[in-house]
């Protein structure tokens, strides 16, 4: 098995891994080394092709491999490359390549609209967590964004034309999980855009999955669209007898109502498994599900900061034992 | 006077049809071929030749070729770059509209080196009437038994197709051109795989432009060393250089590689010097390469002669070297604005970049932004450094070589002529007229090159 160095942590990997997946390994076996795992806007691990676009997860490989040890000349796509016995990448400890990566969250933001506060991927958006890890905290870019008017593709989807960043993976969805693509980018260069065929509506039993894999707010679910902000719902691990899908999804909860219904995303933002639209818009209800109990949302942006899982469990302590006292304020919880 | 290849014939009436093609000595490269040798032999005649891609990377023909892959029972196809879209570049143009029974003949002896039984024309859309001139050339060709089953009795099948693109520069990339012929949108694709792994449709593919697969027929027809006796080092054989801008005799011309670059410009033979005023820049190599001073283009940094060769034209790297590129050269006199044609340049990449990947995607536009402000008289200091640093940004950082062109252009552009970009600035009223240097030539301080 290849053995391959990133950022001076070693780690042997199964032939074929990427780059990408030996960093996100790295990060797996221990989370302290979390950091050397790349970003990435457009790679999806459960979509075949994707990745390569957005060049947000580019690495120097600085050994190519045992045999030929020669450098690669330019930083590679770390989710496209695959590794190589011997070789050495630099992730975080190469200057200039955390400098060409700030270049490309530059370029992803020049023309962005920034409208966070009134959208609703805010919270648990990729394009924030990038900006605020790689990006500058004022803008360069002083000339007119592009602008769309944002449109309806099907009566469950919304596109925002302006916030996308063109990662391809919508495409990819309606490729590789429904019966027959009817939308996909027209136009090209900087006035490239996402677009149905005309006249035609994104509308099959799993397009609802567009929404999940969007890194950005520019596909939103339409039945939750300015109904609450991300991080104020409770999201809640549920399952329901699906005939159609694997019936596992998460349910975002106010109070008792279920606000919306998406995919079980793991660590990395990616869903586990795709659900249906029936799962996704039909059974709003907390009666059509299992619900299993609160979810940990593993990631750093400001949705994970709602430790609200403790304070759950507190409840539930305090209701079991009336007489005791709350110990703590939430922020003095244990993990923050 | 330089020995003619390609353009041997170039003047001879009908040389267009088979029949005064084949009576020139037309076809016998595949006869040659077909009936004496065995692929790896034409290969190995190839490897010999040193032959190097005229499409603008100048990689080695011979070990492109070597690189295809050939697992049994997948068939192998040969495509021809016939895309020619790099500004200034219009020698494969020429070449196929007056002897477009080379290209065919230089493709069937190919096509047998590689093994491949179908073999497809991409050309730009633009070229549509070339497209007609390719068609009525294979009828011909396929008439008189060159194409088709059993070519000579030898057993050897051979098919050609033309495909007319739909206009699009980035299709000239090999990888957008074989996603384009095959219908879809023409995206580069992330290599590896290579097209001599997974090319067309998925099977092993060599892509190569038309000048080097027509340099292939005297090749084979003379024996690869001969071939290698033209030209200096690395650089041998023949070159077209499509020749225009403030020149005397804009025209395509076929030159010996080693010729001097100040005889190439300068001798009535070809170039036939400045139409009236004084070389100011000089881009040798299409769009994309790096733009010198004249007097740079006519001597390296080091003060020593350059030659029309891959080599020296990039000696001194891209501080003060460029490319000899894909042959698309034109000269800028002292009426030109650097800022302005830069300005063009960038607007022609902007349109053209696929939008595949962001830092091309977005750059090209700002940067066109930046320079549309800054010749336009609105521009201010800091908009050069911040030209410098987006071009940085995207080199190196894309999926396929368009977002090195379209840095390239600003890059030297900068580096070459940083005053003409800082007078914009300092003298906004001045640039307001397009026309800017036409009465009053901007006056460059030459300075050693930097950074």
């Amino acid at each position: 098995m290849p053995k391959v160095t990133i950022d001076n942590i070693e780690i042997e990997v199964p032939e074929g891994t990427t780059i990408l997946q030996a960093a996100r390994m790295i990060g797996e076996r221990d989370k302290a080394h979390r950091h050397v795992v790349p970003p990435t806007m457009c790679y999806y691990s459960k979509l075949k092709t994707s990745g390569g676009y957005c060049r947000t997860c580019i690495v120097k490989v600085t050994k190519g491999s045992e045999k030929d040890p020669r450098p690669m000349p330019k930083p590679v796509a770390s989710c496209r490359t695959a590794v190589m016995d011997g070789m050495v990448v630099e992730n975080t400890t190469n200057p200039d390549l955390l400098d060409a990566r700030k270049g490309v969250t530059e370029f992803l933001l020049i023309n962005h609209p920034l409208d966070c506060p009134i959208c609703d991927q805010a919270g648990e958006c990729h394009l924030q967590d990038l900006g605020y890890e790689h990006g500058l905290s004022k803008s360069r870019y002083v000339f007119e964004r592009r602008t769309f008017e944002p449109i309806d593709i099907g009566d469950t989807i919304k596109l925002h034309m302006n916030r996308c960043i063109l990662c391809y993976r919508c495409v990819k969805v309606a490729e590789q999980l429904t019966d027959g693509r009817v939308h996909g980018v027209i136009n090209r260069g900087d006035v490239a855009e996402i677009s149905t065929y005309i006249q035609e509506a994104v509308d099959n039993d799993f397009s609802g999955n567009m929404i999940d894999v969007c890194p950005v707010g520019a596909l939103t679910d339409r039945t939750f669209r300015f109904a609450s902000r991300v991080w104020f719902t409770k999201p809640m691990d549920a399952h329901r007898d699906c005939p159609t899908c694997s019936g596992r999804a998460v349910l975002w909860m106010k109070g008792d109502e279920v606000l919306r219904v998406t995919g079980r995303k793991d660590q990395w933002g990616e869903v586990e498994e795709f659900i249906c639209n029936g799962c996704r818009f039909d059974h709003k209800d907390v009666k059509h599900w299992t619900v299993e109990g609160p979810r940990t949302v593993d990631r750093h942006s400001v949705i994970s900061a709602n430790h609200y899982e403790l304070a759950q469990k507190q409840k539930l302590l305090t209701k079991a034992a009336p007489d005791s006292t709350p110990v703590g304020r939430p922020n003095e919880l244990p993990g923050r | 006077m330089g020995r003619k290849l390609l353009l041997e014939h170039e003047n001879v009436p009908g040389i267009a049809g088979l029949e005064v093609y084949r009576a020139k000595g037309g076809y016998r490269s595949v006869e040659k071929a077909l009936r004496t040798m065995s692929p790896e032999a034409v290969v190995e005649e190839v490897k010999k030749s040193g032959l190097r891609g005229r499409g603008g990377a100048g990689f080695p023909t011979g070990m492109k070729w070597s690189f295809l892959a050939k697992p049994p029972g997948v068939p192998r196809y040969l495509v021809v770059n016939a895309d020619e879209s790099e500004p200034g570049t219009f020698k494969d143009r020429y070449l196929m509209e007056r002897i477009p029974h080379l290209l065919i003949e230089g493709m069937i002896t190919s096509s047998f080196a590689l093994g491949a039984n179908l073999a497809f024309i991409y050309i730009r859309g633009e070229y549509f009437h070339v497209s007609r001139i390719l068609e009525r050339a294979i009828d011909e060709a396929r008439a008189a038994g060159w194409l088709g089953r059993n070519i000579l009795g030898t057993g050897y099948d051979l098919e050609i197709h033309v495909q007319v693109g739909a206009g699009a520069y980035i299709c000239g990339e090999e990888t957008a051109l074989l996603e384009s012929l095959e219908g879809k949108r023409g995206n580069p694709r992330i290599k590896p795989p290579f097209p001599a792994v997974k090319g067309l449709y998925e099977c092993p593919t060599v892509v190569n432009n038309v000048e080097t697969i027509a340099a292939v027929v005297p090749i084979v027809n003379d024996g690869g060393e001969e071939y290698a006796k033209i030209g200096v080092g690395r650089s041998t054989g023949t070159k077209l250089i499509s020749a225009g801008g403030n020149i005397r005799r804009p025209g395509v011309y076929e030159i010996e590689l080693g010729v001097s670059c100040d005889e190439f410009i300068n001798s009535d033979q070809w170039c036939g010097g400045v139409d009236g005023r004084a070389f100011k820049a000089v881009v040798p190599g299409g769009s994309s390469v790096p733009i010198v001073p004249y007097e740079l283009f006519l001597r390296t940094a080091a003060g020593e002669p350059r030659l029309m060769t891959y080599e020296s034209l990039s000696d001194g790297g891209f501080a003060t070297g460029t490319m000899l590129g894909s042959g698309g050269f034109y000269a800028y006199n002292d009426a030109q604005c650097i800022v302005r044609s830069t300005w063009n340049h960038t607007r022609f990449y902007r349109h053209e970049s696929c939008g595949q990947c962001s830092p091309c995607r977005e750059g090209t536009g700002w940067m066109e932004k930046v320079l549309h402000r800054l010749e336009h008289g609105e521009g201010r200091l800091e908009d050069i450094d911040l030209l410098w640093d987006i071009q940085r940004r995207i080199e190196g950082n894309t999926i396929c070589p368009l977002g090195d062109a379209a840095a390239w252009p600003v890059a030297s552009a900068i580096r070459h002529f940083r005053d003409e970009f800082e007078f914009h600035v300092r003298h906004p009223r001045k640039v307001k007229d397009p026309r800017h240097f036409e009465k009053e030539p901007f006056v460059r301080t030459p300075k050693p090159a930097a950074v």
